[in-house]
């Protein structure tokens, strides 16, 4: 296999984008992109994106954004996974590089939420769980990790409160991206206080709905070398995906995120790492009790003490295990499709000490975490800063 | 759900009918054809007794299309005794006396109306097992 560098990187604010249909906002990422990159075409473009069908009513999005772009011609297909939509694109790019197919590569996460109302939008997002079986019983998304939420403070005796810790730091970091969906900080007073949208998850648990697009320009080693935009040069070390169960109901153990423990597993002996040497971790923080049960999966922190983590500061810039640097999905904002391709964008910006405020010190190996569903999907990229 | 998905679903929503697996014996809810214990196939069907205890529980305020008129409804993961869990909503129980580990039973109950011209489509539901309450009483 062949090695893969980013290239270009571009990306919308994420937030509600009234003025601009999906594809406008996938046009807004994926020149800012080219442009980064220094390239005018691209041998493929590949498309994350979860709802267009239903919230858009517009599938077909790869010949539709090529087209839209300027790249009428290439091969161009859309890639769904649920949430972890964007990731899937990023891995399928990856792939067509690292298999030696293509060079040049443009992959792109897009999403437009916010054209219909708040139950189809609802309705609309537990299509990534079972529809037969959890949706169909009127159980929304929300429910879902409500039900886990509920069941992870019931068996390790931890109070709500303690899972603020999470949404205040995405809120500070959020501040420090002109990106974010909401730059406001917010308190543990203000968490607790949280109107309530599925006991025991408040509106402060939870990430919000919105527009957003990201894109990057994947490329070959030798095409690495002959472009370069004098940044230091960024390269996917780790790339991997396993599934579990659609169903909650399904799953042997239900606080037990197993499909992030198989592909970080995976990503970790690929990119010759350990977890100790993991500077920073944008994870998929959709819910607050998604983060508690990532950094336990992925093996930061012990069964149950994944809360813990996040109380004792270590989650924070300066901390042993920065998470959702740029306000993670919680503050930035959580377009479901472009999500997996922003968490990649701003490790991106780590590693090549663009964060600004959020720069986290000597960053130079970065963890990224998609998920699709309620973690029936999991995409887990490493990336290295050379 | 379409009208021929609910139709194509009703053994198991009316009766709970799943599956039990010739090689492991595991019971299995819903129906999947492939056990997944074991990855046999499993196509020989089995009706769950309905009894279980609850796992974990919500309530959902901000529903789903199609469920506006019922919300707030309390929602849970019941384990069911035979082995397998099911999400299922919970009645005759207002949402603040639901408890985990509390013994629950399946019922049949309206899940939602599909407008004028839609079906209406009956499942299941788990309350408070009735006998378990009158011994407590
Ligand atoms: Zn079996």
């Amino acid at each position: 296999m062949r090695p893969v560098y980013i290239a270009g990187i571009g990306q919308t604010p994420v937030g509600e984008q009234w003025e601009r249909s999906l594809r406008h906002i996938a046009h807004d990422a994926i020149i800012p992109a080219m442009r980064d990159a220094q390239i005018e075409r691209a041998d493929a473009l590949y498309v994350g994106n979860m709802l267009s069908g239903e919230l858009v009513g517009q599938e077909h999005l790869g010949a539709l954004v090529a087209d839209f772009v300027g790249l009428r011609g290439i091969e161009a297909y859309k890639v769904e996974a649920a949430c972890g939509s964007g990731a899937a694109a990023l891995r399928t790019g990856y792939m067509a590089v690292a298999g030696g197919l293509h060079d040049v590569v443009i992959v792109a996460g897009v999403e437009k939420m916010t054209d219909t109302v708040g139950r189809e939008t609802t309705a609309a997002l537990a299509m990534a769980a079972d529809q037969e079986y959890e949706a169909a019983e009127g159980v929304s998304f929300v429910a879902l990790n409500a039900l886990l939420m509920r069941r992870y403070m019931y068996e390790y005796d931890i109070p709500h409160g303690a899972f603020g810790y999470f949404a205040v730091n995405a809120h500070h970091n959020a501040a420090g991206n002109p990106n974010a969906m909401f730059p406001n900080s917010i308190t543990l007073e203000s968490y607790r206080k949280a109107t309530m949208i599925a006991d025991p998850i408040n509106l402060l648990d939870s990430s919000p709905i919105c527009d957003g697009a990201a894109a990057l320009v994947l490329v070959s080693e030798d095409y690495a070398r002959s472009v370069g935009n004098g940044r230091r040069p960024v390269r996917i070390a780790g790339s991997a995906v396993a599934t579990d169960s659609l169903a909650i109901h399904d799953r042997r153990d239900p606080l037990w995120l197993d499909a992030a423990f198989i592909s970080s597993r995976k990503a970790y002996q690929q990119a010759g790492v350990s977890i100790d040497d993991i500077d920073l971790f944008e994870l998929h923080d959709a819910f607050t009790i998604m983060a508690a049960l990532s950094l336990e999966a992925n093996g930061f922190a012990e069964r149950g003490r994944g809360v813990r983590l996040a109380e004792e500061g270590e989650i924070t810039i300066e901390g042993r295990v920065p998470i959702a640097t740029m306000g993670g999905l919680k503050a930035r904002g959580h377009p479901v499709g472009a999500t997996g391709v922003y968490q990649v964008l701003e490790a991106t910006l780590q590693l090549q000490g663009l964060a600004g405020p959020n720069q986290v010190e000597n960053a130079s190996i970065a963890m990224t975490q998609n998920i699709g569903g309620s973690g029936a999907t999991i995409l887990t990229h490493i990336l290295v800063g050379e | 759900m379409s009208v021929a998905r609910t139709w194509r679903t009703r053994k198991q929503r009316y009766a709970l009918v799943g599956e039990r697996c010739d090689y492991c014996q595991n019971a299995i809810f819903p129906p999947r054809d492939v056990c997944p214990h074991c990855a046999e196939p499993a196509q020989k069907e089995f009706a769950l007794s309905g009894r279980g205890t609850v796992y974990s529980y919500t309530t959902v305020f901000d529903p789903p299309t199609g469920f506006d008129a019922f919300a707030p409804y309390p929602v849970a993961l019941v384990k069911l005794d035979e082995g397998p869990m099911v999400t299922a909503q919970l009645t005759d129980i207002m949402p603040d006396q639901v408890k985990i580990g509390m013994p629950v039973e399946m019922v049949t109950r309206k899940l939602n109306e599909q407008g004028d011209e839609g079906i209406i489509v009956y499942s299941y539901k788990f309350r408070p097992q009735l006998q378990r309450q009158a011994l407590a009483a």
